[in-house]
């Protein structure tokens, strides 16, 4: 929408869910509105969509939105670009809220550009940080460009809403609080399915079992120092023992020695555990972005100067294939110990 | 089938360097390339081509040296280029360039589906393909790979962060392509040879359906206010020191303190 007027709609998020929930992202942007809310002084609003979802309108409240609209539907079941935005754009049409961020999944990035366009607004992908220019009333937004080696900072200053996509594992979620009030109000929902005109055939889960990367709490990752894919059998032994999952840089992906899915850095995921091991890693900035928001990080790698030592917490400048084996052997037995 | 590719000449960003005072890109010796992953979504088109007949056109809004990239999309097989050039287009966001590229789009004639790569390596956006299509009122299936027609049907497998989606909808349709989709080939010696002879066709602001304040800055809502070199968040911690075997015994203790593990 062209000109700016005062919206009062407040910060809206868009509520991402699948058959085992809310997304943990979605929390995420929670914790992100809800600070950009307080300093504007405005509402915190949730949109979510889909069929049978009702009962987790009341847990975005619980994590901190002021008010849910709830578009629950049989046409809604399963994100379709289509039926998504023709509702949200209603919605949105009629409350006029200020900000609007989604997160950079699969479906956000396809869901914001498109309303953005319907709108005449202006969206800015994959933000890695958001805050508010108070003197002006502005979200300002910044994202990585040029191949993760610039940031660049943006605002939409003269239309509205202002809306953004949000990178996963970047913003922090508040902790569930079951004694937060908060309204929830059904959408009406007016759209026949036989006027959608794409269909989900199937859907079909490819990933590897265990705790996603962008959740995982303990990751052992691997990179060009590996040397091929027989050394990620030696991650995945010490990623159990530590309770965790293995990751990958690009260079270990491209090359095949490992699914897609485990690639972590700037084509990847950005990661937040609390242990980050980087094995025969050399640190590029691109795979640097995707781990700087981990607690710790431990790298090993032969090469002392190798840039990974420049923000590990903990170095060892050894073989890999020396040193993980020996990780290994000191866990076990301390794990031994313990159940002695 | 006629099938239109957005492609957009970007700078080689492995090569970039930024300028430490005014965190801009140095772009003096750096080449232009075909984003990479447009090269996806011009084979994607040439394998369709080959499947069904027809024609496939490569359309790009740049400066003047954006013919390179015309002349690179046409040596890999594609039968017709359209430039769109003009000083009014300087400085669109992504909301200006999908209403130049969807007017240059109408204006080139029927089409049966257009193809996008899912991101450009510069702006690193992924919104060229959902704003054309919601620009041209077309259905969208972004991060596309295996991608079938058969008739004016369209199926395609999209890209879902825990696995995919088997995606049907309906021509005429626009399609993102994911990196892994393809690999896209090599342009032939020939190839190269024969598209220095063909005709770029090149649109001025002046040629297309467009209001001035809808084109170029005037038409971007968003506005960069600042730029700079990626900074990493964390300090130096300790590389440690001894026997190896100290080393790792060290560092578990550590851990273990920290109740890390």
């Amino acid at each position: 929408m062209a000109n700016k007027s005062t919206e009062n709609g407040g910060v809206w998020i868009f509520a991402e869910q699948r058959d085992a929930g809310l997304s943990k992202a979605s929390l995420q942007l929670l914790g992100a509105g809800r600070e950009l809310a307080d300093i504007l002084g405005v509402e915190l609003t949730a949109i979510l969509l889909g069929d049978n979802v009702a009962d987790q309108a009341i847990e975005l409240v619980y994590h901190g939105a002021d008010r849910v609209l709830l578009g629950d539907a049989p046409v809604l079941r399963g994100y379709r670009t289509q039926p998504y935005t023709e509702v949200i754009v209603d919605q949105i049409l009629e409350y006029r809220p200020e900000i609007l961020l989604a997160a950079a999944t699969s479906v956000g990035r396809d869901l914001i550009p498109r309303i953005a366009r319907r709108l005449s607004t202006g969206c800015c992908a994959d933000c890695t940080g958001l805050s508010i220019d108070t003197e002006r009333r502005l979200l300002v937004q910044e994202k990585p460009a040029f191949g993760d080696n610039l940031v660049a900072t943006m605002v939409t200053p003269g239309h509205r809403p202002q809306m953004a996509t949000v990178r996963p594992g970047v913003m922090k979620s508040l902790s569930r609080d079951n004694t937060r009030k908060g309204e929830v109000v059904p959408v009406q929902v007016d759209i026949e399915e036989k006027n959608v005109i794409t269909r989900i055939l199937k859907t079909v889960k490819e990933s590897r079992k265990g705790v996603p990367l962008e959740e995982a709490d303990v990751i052992v990752s691997g990179g060009r120092g590996l040397g091929g894919p027989e050394g990620f059998k030696m991650l995945e032994e010490l990623a159990t023992l530590l309770g965790g999952v293995t990751g990958a840089t690009s260079i270990a992906v491209d090359a095949g020695w490992v699914p897609p899915d485990l690639k972590i850095g700037q084509t990847g995921k950005t990661v937040r555990p609390g242990l980050y091991f980087a094995c025969g890693i050399s640190g590029a900035i691109q795979h640097l972005v995707g781990i700087q928001e981990s607690k710790v990080i431990c790298a090993i790698n032969k090469d002392p100067k190798a840039p990974i030592f420049n923000i590990s917490d903990y170095g060892i400048v050894g073989d890999i294939y020396q040193v993980v084996p020996m990780l290994i052997k000191e866990m076990e037995c301390a794990k031994k110990a313990v159940h002695t | 089938m006629n099938i239109i590719v957005c492609i957009k000449q970007v700078p080689n960003v492995s090569k970039v360097k930024i300028d430490p005072i005014t965190g801009t890109l140095i772009r003096e010796g750096v080449d232009g390339i075909i984003n990479p992953n447009d090269k996806n979504a011009i084979e994607e088109a040439l394998v369709l081509r080959e499947k069904h007949g027809g024609e496939v056109t490569a359309i790009t809004m740049g400066p003047p040296q954006a013919e390179e990239a015309l002349r690179e999309a046409l040596a890999m097989g594609a039968d017709k280029a359209i430039l769109l050039c003009d000083r009014a287009f300087a400085g669109s966001d992504t909301l200006a360039t999908s209403c130049t590229l969807s007017t240059a789009i109408k204006k080139s004639g029927r089409f049966d589906l257009i193809i996008c790569g899912t991101e450009a390596t510069d702006g690193m956006t992924a919104h060229i393909g959902p704003q054309v299509a919601e620009c041209l009122q077309l259905p969208q299936v972004t991060y596309t790979r295996k991608v079938e027609v058969d008739g004016n049907v369209l199926r395609a497998e999209r890209k879902i962060e825990d696995g995919y989606e088997l995606v049907e909808t309906l021509l005429p349709a626009l399609i993102t392509v994911a990196r892994e989709a393809n690999e896209p080939r090599i342009a032939p010696i020939d190839g190269i040879m024969e598209a220095f002879e063909m005709e770029i066709v090149v649109w001025h602001a002046g040629d297309l359906d467009v209001d001035k304040d809808q084109i170029g800055l005037a038409g971007s809502p968003t506005q960069i206010i600042k730029s700079a070199p990626a900074v990493l968040k964390r300090g130096e911690g300790q590389i440690l020191s001894g026997p190896v075997n100290e080393q790792v015994t060290a560092l578990i203790k550590k851990l273990s303190e920290r109740q890390l593990i």
